[in-house]
């Protein structure tokens, strides 16, 4: 049995694991495992994940989560291109240095306007308005931040090539984009950066990789979600509850 | 000019930082940038940090900021024992799950009910919420758990039989709460023992240097008005 992945491409995290397996021919089974209809919080998955989280990496019997060591795992494990997960010392430090900055600022952030918009309606709830825009403006300032200590004038944030790092961050940023809030409007190197990740990905592992978000967009859209089930409200609640 | 490390050992990050350089004899020259005296917002200091957060690395015109790529680079550039940042894949891989993990769960938790229960009250004499603090120290509660029963389990150290900077950071989040007088050991009889064990591969002497501030933090001097002013917009988000 090869490398299996414990995935739901709604979750940005997941979509760049996804995006690293495909792009480098990493073979994998993947299992899909729905975050929306609680699929996580089974007896089963815990098993899997004792923390209830996606994404997972079963490697025989060794079991990894945490989509950054999944990445740097995968990407010594198996044979990629250097240019992933650089190994000279100042270059593999640039990366930790991203994958850091991207924890406080980047990951949580970016997730809250699935929330906001989507997720807290279908469960009777309203995010304060206030909650939104201090979202909002917490997303500005680490956009302004990526882009000025970041990215610069840089091809990709860590140089001229692309890395785990491009991947982990503009996986966050599209889930704004991708449910109705285009964080990369009035930034032009922000939008040109990510054209550049997207031609190195492709057009049609692109499309693969965002189809499930824009589905599951599609059907909140047209009323046709099946009802969240009771068990993940508890997990959602808290989640909410965390939104600054 | 050699090894610079721009540390408070207020804060859990630098604490880390500041063992693991010592432990290992890694020659540096330590700057310390107290955060309560605002000396992080200094121009000079951004020239090491444009963001302006400790710790941060300077080794010749090379600067690093964020504790693990610093720890990380700390370690390879001085070849340190490899029990710290092992070789082996699978080894290296769950010191790098729990690192990735901690930061979005138990730092913030840490970093909390330091500054609910000990700083805002005590040294910025802003009242917090009993709500807000009861909260926090449940949450604080919930992620020790997570700690016991998912990393640490019936090992010696959180990736295995051998210390790694998984337990240094972790040991320097516990000790946060610790100093604003969280039981946090006391009915923790596993997490008591791991803190033991990693305060022997530390030393005694270490161990007690570096948390000479943290622990002490009660008595922290009233602070500069308008110091206290830009700290406490600063740290309004760790109200919630």
């Amino acid at each position: 049995m090869g490398l299996e992945l414990y995935l739901d491409l709604l979750s940005q995290p997941c979509r760049a694991v996804y995006l690293f397996a495909k792009k480098t021919g990493i073979p994998f089974q993947l299992h899909t495992v729905n975050l929306f209809k609680g699929q996580h919080l089974t007896e089963e998955f815990s098993q899997v994940n004792s923390l209830q989280k996606v994404p997972v990496l079963k490697d025989g019997d060794f079991f990894l989560s945490e989509s950054s060591a999944i990445l740097i795992y995968l990407s010594c494990r198996c044979q990629v291109g250097d240019h992933w997960y650089p190994p000279d010392l100042q270059s593999h430090a640039r990366i930790h240095e991203y994958l850091g900055w991207h924890a406080d600022n980047i990951r949580g952030t970016f997730g809250v306007t699935l929330w906001a918009r989507i997720i807290a309606p279908l469960m009777g709830l309203q995010i304060p308005e206030e909650e939104v825009e201090r979202n909002k403006t917490g997303m500005s300032q680490a956009l302004q931040q990526l882009e000025d200590k970041f990215l610069r004038d840089k091809a990709f944030l860590m140089g001229q090539e692309m890395t785990l790092a491009d991947l982990m961050s503009l996986e966050e940023l599209m889930q704004p984009v991708i449910f109705g809030y285009d964080v990369f409007e009035g930034r032009p190197r922000l939008a040109a950066w990510r054209e550049r990740v997207e031609a190195f990905l492709g057009a049609e592992l692109w499309q693969e990789t965002h189809a499930p978000a824009l589905n599951f967009l599609d059907q909140w859209t047209k009323n046709t979600l099946l009802m969240l089930r009771p068990e993940s409200y508890p997990s959602f609640l808290l989640r909410i509850a965390r939104i600054p | 000019m050699g090894l610079e490390l721009y540390l408070d050992l207020l804060s859990q990050p630098c604490r880390a930082v500041y063992i693991f350089a010592k432990k290992n004899g890694i020659p540096f020259q330590l700057r310390t940038v107290e955060l309560l005296k605002g000396q992080h917002y200094t121009d000079s200091f951004a020239q090491v940090n444009s963001l302006r957060k400790v710790p941060a690395l300077k080794d010749g015109d090379f600067t690093l900021a964020e504790s693990v790529a610093i720890l990380l680079y700390l370690s390879r550039k001085y070849k340190t024992p490899d029990h710290w940042y092992p070789q082996d894949l699978r080894a290296r891989a769950r010191v790098d799950e729990y690192l990735s993990w901690q930061h979005t769960a138990l730092r913030s938790c840490c970093t909390r009910a330091l500054w609910q229960k000990m700083m805002f009250p005590v040294v910025l004499g802003q009242p917090v919420p009993q709500e807000t603090l009861s909260s926090t120290l449940a949450d604080l509660d919930s992620c020790l758990q997570l700690l016991e029963d998912r990393f640490l389990r019936d090992q010696d150290f959180i990736t295995g039989s051998q210390i790694s900077v998984a337990d240094l950071m972790a040991i320097e989040e516990l000790m946060h709460p610790v100093g604003a007088g969280c039981q946090v050991f006391e009915n923790r009889p596993k997490l008591a023992k791991w803190r033991q064990r990693v305060e022997a591969v530390v030393g005694e002497d270490l161990f007690r240097e570096a948390h000479a501030v943290i622990l002490k933090v009660k008595d922290t001097p009233p602070l500069d008005p308008a110091v206290k002013e830009n700290l406490l917009h600063s740290v309004r988000s760790l109200l919630q």
